[in-house]
Formats: structure tokens, C-alpha cells, sequence
């Protein structure tokens, strides 16, 4: 009994944790999705959606102002800036090097990183800042059932809610809106969705601060577990298996990946880990993410890639 | 393609320019250079523990005019915690100056380790405090590394101490669990030799468990620990992990007062993260603790008063900010010490490691210095480059950290043979002769 | 007028194959081949400017001849065979340790079959280029993915060779000798008797290693081999169409490449580290080796030089330069500056010149055919 209450408790704190690399990978699908950029600057702009995001609270209610509000205008100062990053990036790197193959778009936006990392911390500070927006305490359930309960973190449930909110909205906004059919339209074959009449630049826009405004989503839910600091960049890696195995291109295959991705690392660390030396969460998605691309190229929910000569 | 060569050539010329224009240096200055990292995963304890260095070599200047006349020129290097980087600053940095570089100290045991062979052949001592190898602790082996005040085994010693202490004496250890939560590089992995000595003597259960850098992600550790339920989780941890560790122990509602930290896990950064979870978190004292001492009114009227500090005022009581100027005193005193026998001039690394194998830092001397209820007695020879092995506890406890323990002093008798066994085994792999400490005056 | 290849008449299909084909190029490349053997060492033992101090040597010379040896490594895997790898740090992690368990004596017990493998230590260049070898085996075997997995997914398939072998060499203690700290020391670099301790020294010999294994990368892309790589890089279906086998064209990409870097990683552990431990070939270093390929030039040997120069002095200039020319910043300031300068730079780069430094090379000898003319 108490080894399955064990079992449990890993797997499901696993399955949370990997909800919450789900909500950074959640930013690579989209752009990737939208624009065919493999963005390794994802995890610098949760960094500087946090900080801005941090900053901006602490001097708000450091003038006196109630908490709801200082927090609402936190997020909107945030959301600004996460905006005029948007702007910059697809202004000055995405837009100039349209029609480049995918390994220069890709290391344009690890220089991309370089920069968000440089100016985020030059701007708001290199020092942690503690956030806390939601309880980070945990629940013990079935105590009667297992010896200790199993513990549940209440900072993963709020995680996995957002989660599943952002999701629900993202597919809402992918299948309903009209920029988000001209999203999906850009995606396919930006050449004919540009004949048609849809503006790429600003379709380009919209992406990349959608992926921004998940980037300050996360960044609320990641900020709270960490405290606001250089280290979250560092998130982006964590991420990389959990949309390879569910799929660059699919949005649903971000939150599977990550619950396959959360699950396995966690249950190979605590039983198998001490048997051979321990720390092996370290590359233990990476090893299942190259399984599973071995079986399937494309990601469980990739769209098949068809090769024409 | 024409804008590309006209900007590259630009550049040309404005290196050349700078290569040209390099300052002339005046001649009665001692350089000491100054490896840091204000930016990357680690800043967040770097950077205050760089105030410190910077703000008491500045004190020196200002309030005595140098050590004996004699200024002190210092550059900052950023190494960002990478061992490369910090190699090529010590390279860049080692021959500036008159005499050239008059110690070196790197804050990361990797660097440390790196720079081990060849500080030894520029003869530039390099300082470790409360860090580096322990094995070094051996000046007879190691003539250049002086890992000061504490090595990690000290450290490990001193923990262990502490937790017979609160279980009521050494043979209560029978039997007991205990976890070493450690950073996964050399820095973390340096005190297991010593627990495992110490594991086997009294006989309690030793678990070590590796945390990857940064540290960010230690769930299953924790969930780990939960499961095993040990008596006492020692933390070697750096940066982000230390909080991270904090936090995941309240998740998952493992006693904080169980939690002992060594001395580079005992800072404000370290706990304000974690906010009300941290209270009754322990972590070692490398000596001193947060708070001020005398010295701290020389740097607020001849520093900060001035507008000359580099932290905000009233950041100067941390604990790594102390550390800082901690360190900087060690070696500013070595340098004096070394003045007694070379002259009143600048000096170089080899005259500096003189004066550091001959400090001896008496209770008269250390109220002198304003730093009385900082630091005990401290005195180095050449077959003891720590110089002292005291150590304290503190405790967080919500807003400020506590000391909760009396002075202890770390067991020689166990730590020495370990030290005479791995650096003697380091001096046969570096084909190392050593000295002959009776000899050496 | 001085870059004409008129009147350079080929009478044989040897000279019209040759690696150097144009004679300036022959003497360009003597007079450099000239300057880093014995101009460079000359200056260093007499410490003339630049050379005052060891810093131009150790610092900058000795780590950009190493890493632009792993960088034609990489180029041959990425830039010759299209095949991205975000793994090379592992490879140079592999050679180093190889290299080290091999110089220091091999010991693998077998306790089930009775008896134990035991190898003495090997000389300081066998060591060296075994370990190389052992790359080029692990290399094969984390190539086989790419036969199925293609562009940015196999990108990051090859990160699980990085982060496995990262963590293999960190946690298993046999490959450190059981150093209590993880820390290994290389041992003393003893070729044939000669002690390669100084700065020149140690210069000296990564140059003749970084020459030698230029030179047969130089020979062996233009060659069948290379031809096929090149092959497979543009369209793998229509190279498997005309006959190339993708199985055999991809593994030997994938191991001479990895023996290159594998070489590359035991030179920078035993010739300019000395004492190193894992983070010293993490994904940092991988994604630089990648960078250095780009910016300098895929499918180029000589950008892959370039890049690697660029990649590593331009954020080391950076850096000096604010202090050099005494502008009042604080070291936070300047480390900040650096890092988006350096970002804005590499964007910049990529945006002007996506074929990298190579191509201008190329264009700007166009321009020097043509020369004083327009065109």
C-alpha cells in the first residue's frame, strides 16, 4: 500500500510538472506552427515577460496600490512589452530573413536570445525577485487511504488549470477568429495566403505576441515556483523534448508531450535513478524523445512531413 | 557587402586605437584582479559578494591611502560562473600592473580547480576562501592555492557536528539517515569523501543526491526524500538551486530545522526567494554572518557617503556582502605582511604568497581592522594554508538570520590523514616534490 | 591585376584537380602557413608586440586553433552533409575522455567471466587520436537516427547524445578514475620523448594537428566521399536515386566528422584546459561549434577558420574594449552590452550574408579578378 501511494504521488506530481513545461513548449508550437522558426528564444522571454512582469508589481505596490490592481497593471505593462518585442524581432530579424532555411532562422533566434537576455537583465535587474500570485503549499489526499497521503502540490494544480484554460482559448482563437484562420492559412503556404490578401508581416506579428503573451503566463506559474530569475531561461532545454515528442506543429500535442515527458522523467529518477549513479532526468526525455521520433518522425501529432524530389 | 567590410574595418581601427592608447601604468600600484559574475544563473549571489572585494580594496585607498603608500589598482573581470571564461581573465589579467597580478581569487571551485597548475607556474597565489579544493588545505603540495578559514571538509566536519549536537552527542548518530543534496559539479561533489569518513565512524546512513545545474528542477529529489524520510538534509548548493531546494522542501512539508546548509548556502539570497517557507532553515557561518561590525562605519562615511559604493547602502550588511570584504582583508593583511620583508613597493605573486604563508591575524589585530565579532584568530603556515577552522551556525528565522550556536572547531584528526592521503596522491600524478615545511621560514 | 589567374595554363588533369587550383591562393597560404609556424613562435620567444605577455598565445591563439578544428568537424557533418548535430560537445567530450582513460590506463573488471581487460596506459598522440576514434564510434552509432529523422528534429535528437554523455561523465566515476571531485587532470604531454609544456609549445603543436587534419578534410570533400556528402546535403531522395547510398554516405559524415571533434575535445582537455570537468563540452559549447559553421560558412573548410575566430574573439573585444578605452561602466554594464551586441551582430550577419563569412570571401574575390575594373 504505501508503495503504491508512493508510485501515485510520483506519477502524478510527474504528469503536474510536466503540464508546466507544456506552457513553454506551448510558445515553440506557435511560432513554429505559424512561421516555421524553431524559437530557441522562447525561454528568454519568459524571462523578460517575468521580469518585466515582477518589476513593475513591486513598484506598483511599493506607491501604495491595492493588490488586484497593481497586479492587473503589472500584466498589462508586461503584455506591452512582450508586444513591442514582437515588433522588434519580427521587424527587424523574422521579416528580413523570410524564405531562409530553417537552421538560419533558428540560430537568428538564438542571437535573439543573446539580446532579450543582455537587455532584460541591463534593464530590470539581474537579482531574484520573488513572486507569488498563487499558493505554493500542498495538499495531502487519501491520508486514510496511504500512510502520509499523497501530496499534491497546489502551485501544479493552478499550473495544469491555466494549462488547460490556455489551451481551450488558443484552439478557440486558432479555429474561430478571422486572424486566427488567417494564422492557420499563413501556416500552410505563406506565398498563397500572401496572394490572397492576408498581410504576412502583421499575421507574423500576432504570432510571435501570442508566443509572448504565453511566454507571461508561464512566466506568472514559473516565476511563483522559482522566484523571477536568470535560471528560468534555462527552461527553454527543458522544454525541447516535450514538443518533440508531441509534435512541433501541434498545440494538444504540446500538453500530451509534456504529461509523457513529466511523468517518465520522474518515475525513471526515483526508481531506476539510484541504481545507476541518479540525476538521470537530465537526459531521460531526450532519450524517449529520440524514441519516439524514431517510430514516429513527425512527433505523435506532427503533421506527416511529405517529401516531394 | 560594402557596408560589412566599411564596419569590420571600422572595428579594426578601433581596436588598433585601443591596443595603442593602452594607460601607462603608475608605478607605485599593487594590481590585484577581481574575477566576478554579475550576470547568468549565478548573479544573484556573484554580484553582492563582489561589492564586498570592490568596496573594501576602495576603502583601502580612500581611508589609508593604499597599504603603506602603495595604491591599490584593481579590474573586474566578469567569468558569469564559466570555467573557460574565467581562465581567459586570469590570463588576460595576470601580468597587469607594475608586478603583475598579486593574487588571484575566482569565487568557483571549477575555475579554482583549472587554475590550480597554472598559478602555480606564474607564482601567483590563489586564494579560496571557504571554497576550492580541500586537498589544498596541504601548502607543502599545494604552494600557490590557500583555500582560507574552512575547506568543504572542514565544512562537512562542522555539520555533522552541529547535528550531534542537537541529537544530544556523537553516538546518537548510530543509525541516523543522512542526505547530502548536492550542486553536481566539483564544488558539490568535494565534501563526500569527508562524510563518508565521517559516515563510517559513527556509523549513520550517508545518501548522497546530485542536483543538475542550475538547479531549477529538483521535484523528484524531493519527492525522493520524502520517501526515504532522512533525519537531516545537508544542502551544498549555489544560486537558484538553494532557494529552489527551500521551496521543495515545504512542498513537500519536510521540517526546514532538519535542513542544514553549508556557508555558500546561508545568504539572503538564499532564503528571501522562499519567503515565510525558509523560516527555521540553518545554514553554516564561514565565521562571520550578516549585520555590521566597526569596519562598516569606515565604508559608509569614507565609501558610500562619498557616492562611491557600488551596491545600494543598504545592502552592505549582507552575508556574502561581509564574505567579500572578508576576503579582500585577507589579502590586503598578506600584502602588508609580505611589505615587512620585500620593502614598501608593489609586490609580486611570489612575495604576496610570503606574506599570505606568514599571516598571522591575532584578536588585538582583527579589532584593529573593525572586523572584531566577524572573525577568530587566524594564522597560516606553510603545511596549514587554511589558517582556521572555526565555524558557527545560524538560522533564518523569517527576516533576519540568527546565530544559534557557539564557536566549533572543525576535527583535525579526521580531516588531516584525508589531506595527506589525496594530495599526496595529486603530488605523484603532478610529479609535485614537496617542500619541506620545517625548513620553509 | 593581382588576383588574375590568366596564363596559369593546366596541362594535365592532376593540376586542374589540385586542392589549391589558382597560384595566388598557393601563395596566400604559404605566406599564412609561414606566419603561424615560425613567425608567430618567433615573436612569442622573444616577446615582441603582441606577444609581451603569454595572453595572445594561451587565451585567443590556442583555444580559436582548437575550436576551429572542431568547427571543420562540425562543418563536415552540418555544412557538407546537411545533417544538423547539436551534439558536437558530447563528441569533444567523448575524445577527452577517452583520451584520458586510454593515457591513464584502461581497467574494465569482468568479474563474471573470471578475468578482468587491462590496458597500460598508451603514449600522450596514441591516446589522442584513439580517442578520436572512439568519437567517430559513438558518432555512428547516434548517426543511425538521422537516417529516419530529418533537419531540426534530428537537431534535437542529437541533443540526447549531449545530455546523455554530459551525464554519463559526470555521474559514472570509472570514466573520472573515481576523482573525488569529478575533476580530471590530463597527464603530462609527452610526444616521444619531447615535454610540450610552454605556450609556444603547446601552439605549436595544436598548429600541426589543426594543419594535418585541415589539409585531409580539404582533400577528402572534394573526393567521392565528399561528393556524395554534398549529394546528400542537397536533395537525399534524388542522391539515393542516382545511386548514393544515403546508410554509408550519412555514417562516414557522422564519423569523420566525430573523429575530427572527438580530437578537437582531447586537445582542448590535455593541451589547453589541463584539469576539466564536464561543463567544459556542455550544449553551450555545441551551439557555439554550430554558430562558428554558419557565420563562417556552411560547406566551407576555410569559413569554418573564420567563424571560429569571429565566434570567439568578437565577444572577448567586446569585453576589453569599454575597458581598454576607459569609458566609465560598470562590469554589469559592459557584460550586458556585450551580450546584445554580440546577439544583434549574429542577426545582422545572418540577415546580410546567410551563406556566411565564406561567400563574402568568395564575392570579394570576384571583385578582385575583376579589379581595378567594375566589371
Amino acid at each position: 500500500m504505501i508503495a503504491l501511494g508512493q508510485f501515485l504521488e510520483v506519477l502524478i506530481g510527474g504528469l503536474m510538472s510536466g503540464v508546466l513545461y507544456s506552457l513553454v513548449a506551448l510558445g515553440f508550437v506557435l511560432i513554429f506552427k505559424a512561421s516555421g522558426v524553431f524559437n530557441y528564444a522562447q525561454g528568454a522571454m519568459v524571462l523578460l515577460a517575468g521580469l518585466a512582469l515582477v518589476r513593475a508589481l513591486d513598484l506598483l505596490v511599493a506607491n501604495g496600490l491595492p493588490l488586484w490592481v497593481a497586479v492587473v497593471l503589472a500584466i498589462g505593462f508586461a503584455a506591452v512589452i512582450m508586444a513591442a518585442t514582437a515588433w522588434l524581432i519580427e521587424r527587424f530579424v523574422i521579416g528580413p530573413l523570410v524564405n531562409q532555411d530553417g537552421l538560419t532562422l533558428f540560430m537568428s533566434t538564438i542571437g535573439v536570445t543573446f539580446v532579450i537576455e543582455g537587455a532584460a537583465e541591463m534593464i530590470f535587474g539581474s537579482d531574484v525577485y520573488p513572486l507569488r500570485l498563487f499558493p505554493t503549499d500542498a495538499w495531502f489526499l487519501f491520508e486514510g487511504l496511504f500512510p502520509g497521503g499523497i501530496l499534491v502540490n497546489k502551485l501544479d494544480v493552478w499550473g495544469a488549470l491555466i494549462a488547460g484554460v490556455l489551451v481551450a482559448g488558443l484552439a478557440v482563437f486558432f479555429q474561430r477568429t478571422k486572424t486566427g484562420r488567417a494564422l492557420r492559412a499563413v501556416a500552410d503556404d505563406h506565398l498563397a495566403a500572401h496572394s490572397v490578401g492576408i498581410p504576412i508581416s502583421w499575421i507574423w506579428f500576432v504570432v510571435w505576441l501570442v508566443a509572448g503573451l504565453v511566454a507571461l503566463v508561464a512566466a506568472t506559474v514559473w516565476g511563483t515556483k522559482l522566484g523571477v530569475q536568470f535560471s528560468i531561461t534555462f527552461l527553454a532545454l527543458k522544454a525541447l523534448p516535450v514538443l518533440i515528442i508531441g509534435g512541433l506543429t501541434s498545440i494538444p500535442g504540446a500538453i500530451v508531450g509534456g504529461l509523457i515527458v513529466g511523468a517518465g522523467e520522474k518515475l525513471a529518477e526515483v526508481y531506476l535513478g539510484p541504481s545507476i549513479g541518479g540525476g538521470i532526468e537530465y537526459w531521460f526525455a531526450y532519450v524517449l524523445a529520440l524514441a519516439v521520433l524514431m517510430l514516429r518522425p513527425q512527433g505523435l501529432f506532427g503533421e506527416r512531413i511529405i517529401e516531394r524530389v | 557587402m560594402a557596408s560589412i567590410a566599411r564596419n569590420v574595418l571600422m572595428l579594426a581601427a578601433a581596436l588598433a586605437a585601443a591596443a595603442l592608447s593602452a594607460p601607462a601604468a603608475a608605478q607605485n600600484e599593487q594590481f590585484i584582479p577581481i574575477l566576478s559574475y554579475r550576470t547568468g544563473p549565478y548573479a544573484v549571489n556573484g554580484a553582492p559578494y563582489a561589492n564586498g572585494v570592490v568596496d573594501y580594496y576602495n576603502l583601502i585607498n580612500e581611508r589609508d591611502g593604499g597599504i603603506n603608500g602603495v595604491k591599490i589598482l584593481t579590474e573586474e573581470c566578469e567569468t558569469g560562473y564559466a570555467t573557460d571564461k574565467g581562465v581567459e581573465c586570469y590570463e588576460r589579467l595576470k601580468s597587469k600592473g607594475p608586478t603583475g597580478a598579486a593574487f588571484i581569487n575566482p569565487l568557483s571551485t571549477g575555475i579554482t580547480f583549472a587554475l590550480t597548475e597554472k598559478t602555480a607556474t606564474d607564482k601567483i597565489p590563489i586564494i579560496t576562501m571557504g571554497y576550492g579544493r580541500a586537498d589544498s588545505k596541504n601548502g607543502a603540495v599545494f604552494a600557490y592555492n590557500f583555500p582560507l578559514l574552512g575547506t568543504y571538509w572542514s565544512a562537512a566536519d562542522l555539520a555533522i557536528q552541529q547535528i550531534a549536537k542537537e541529537l544530544g552527542g556523537f553516538d546518537k548518530l548510530k543509525g541516523r539517515k543522512i542526505s547530502l543534496l548536492y550542486h553536481d559539479s566539483p564544488y558539490g561533489k568535494e565534501p563526500i569523501p569527508m562524510l563518508q569518513v565521517l559516515a563510517q565512524k559513527y556509523g549513520f546512513e550517508f545518501t548522497p543526491i546530485p542536483v543538475t545545474h542550475p538547479g531549477v528542477e529538483q521535484k523528484s529529489q524531493w519527492l525522493a526524500i520524502r520517501q526515504n524520510r532522512p533525519d537531516y538534509v545537508l544542502v551544498w548548493g549555489w544560486g537558484v538551486m538553494n532557494s529552489t531546494a527551500i521551496k521543495e522542501a515545504a512542498a513537500v512539508a519536510y521540517p526546514r530545522d532538519k535542513m542544514i546548509g553549508v556557508w555558500w548556502s546561508g545568504a539572503e539570497p538564499d532564503v528571501t526567494p522562499a519567503g515565510d517557507q525558509a523560516t527555521g532553515y540553518k545554514a553554516l557561518m564561514l565565521q562571520h554572518g550578516a549585520g555590521k561590525f566597526p569596519v562598516h562605519a569606515d565604508i559608509e562615511k569614507y565609501i558610500y557617503a562619498k557616492g562611491k559604493g557600488s551596491t545600494e547602502p543598504g545592502k552592505i550588511d549582507e552575508v556574502l556582502y561581509n564574505r567579500g570584504m572578508v576576503n579582500a582583508m585577507l589579502g590586503v593583511e598578506a600584502i602588508r605582511k609580505a611589505q615587512e620583508k620585500f620593502g614598501k613597493k608593489p609586490l609580486t605573486g611570489e612575495q604576496v604568497r610570503w606574506g599570505l604563508e606568514n599571516l598571522i591575524l591575532t584578536d588585538a589585530r582583527i579589532k584593529e581592522l573593525g572586523f572584531e565579532g566577524m572573525l577568530k584568530p587566524v594564522s597560516i603556515s606553510c603545511s596549514d594554508h587554511e589558517g582556521a577552522r572555526y565555524g558557527r551556525v545560524q538560522q533564518w528565522n523569517g527576516k533576519a538570520w540568527k546565530v544559534i550556536s557557539d564557536w566549533s572547531t572543525a576535527d583535525e584528526s579526521l580531516i588531516e590523514p584525508l589531506v595527506a592521503d589525496v594530495s599526496a596522491k595529486y603530488a605523484a600524478e603532478k610529479k609535485i616534490k614537496p617542500r619541506d615545511c620545517a625548513k620553509e621560514t | 591585376m593581382l588576383y588574375r589567374e590568366a596564363g596559369q595554363f593546366k596541362a594535365t588533369y592532376a593540376e586542374d584537380m589540385a586542392i589549391f587550383p589558382i597560384r595566388q591562393d598557393r601563395i596566400a597560404l604559404a605566406v599564412l602557413l609561414g606566419i603561424a609556424f615560425i613567425g608567430v613562435p618567433l615573436l612569442a620567444s622573444f616577446r615582441i608586440w603582441p606577444f609581451r605577455t603569454d595572453y595572445l598565445l594561451w587565451a585567443i591563439l590556442l583555444p580559436f586553433l582548437i575550436l576551429a578544428l572542431a568547427a571543420v568537424g562540425t562543418n563536415i557533418l552540418v555544412g557538407y552533409c546537411g545533417q544538423i548535430s547539436l551534439g558536437s560537445g558530447a563528441f569533444m567530450a567523448i575524445g577527452a575522455y577517452s583520451a584520458y582513460k586510454l593515457a591513464t590506463g584502461v581497467h574494465i573488471p569482468l568479474a563474471w567471466l573470471g578475468f578482468a581487460i587491462a590496458i597500460p596506459p598508451l603514449p600522450v598522440l596514441a591516446s589522442i587520436l584513439l580517442g578520436g576514434l572512439m568519437a567517430a564510434c559513438a558518432g555512428i552509432l547516434f548517426g543511425i537516427p538521422s537516417l529516419r529523422i530529418k533537419g531540426l528534429y534530428l537537431a534535437v535528437a542529437t541533443l540526447a547524445a549531449q545530455f546523455f554523455f554530459d551525464w554519463a561523465f559526470l555521474r559514472l566515476p570509472w570514466f573520472t578514475n573515481y576523482a573525488p571531485s569529478g575533476s580530471v587532470n590530463a597527464p603530462e604531454l609527452d610526444f616521444f620523448g619531447m615535454i610540450v609544456r610552454t605556450p609556444v609549445e603547446r601552439y605549436l603543436l595544436c598548429l600541426l594537428f589543426v594543419t594535418v587534419m585541415a589539409v585531409l578534410a580539404k582533400n577528402l570533400v572534394r573526393g567521392n566521399l565528399g561528393r556524395q556528402w554534398m549529394a546528400i546535403r542537397d536533395m537525399d531522395i534524388a542522391a539515393e536515386l542516382i545511386g548514393i547510398r544515403p546508410l554509408y554516405a550519412k555514417l562516414t559524415a557522422f564519423a569523420v566528422s566525430s573523429f575530427i571533434i572527438g580530437v578537437a575535445g582531447a586537445l582542448w582537455a590535455f593541451v589547453y584546459l589541463g584539469s576539466w570537468e564536464p561543463l567544459a563540452f556542455s550544449i553551450d559549447r555545441s551551439l557555439e561549434l554550430l554558430f562558428m559553421v554558419i557565420i563562417g560558412g556552411l560547406g566551407s573548410i576555410m569559413g569554418s577558420f573564420i567563424g571560429a575566430a569571429f565566434i570567439l574573439i568578437m565577444p572577448i573585444m567586446l569585453n576589453v574594449i569599454p575597458t581598454e578605452l576607459g569609458l566609465p561602466l560598470s562590469t554589469q554594464t559592459i557584460t550586458h552590452l556585450q551580450f546584445i551586441i554580440f546577439g544583434s551582430l549574429i542577426c545582422y550577419l545572418l540577415i546580410k550574408e546567410p551563406h556566411g563569412f565564406a561567400r563574402l570571401i568568395s564575392i570579394g574575390k570576384e571583385k578582385l579578378r575583376l579589379w581595378p575594373f567594375p566589371y
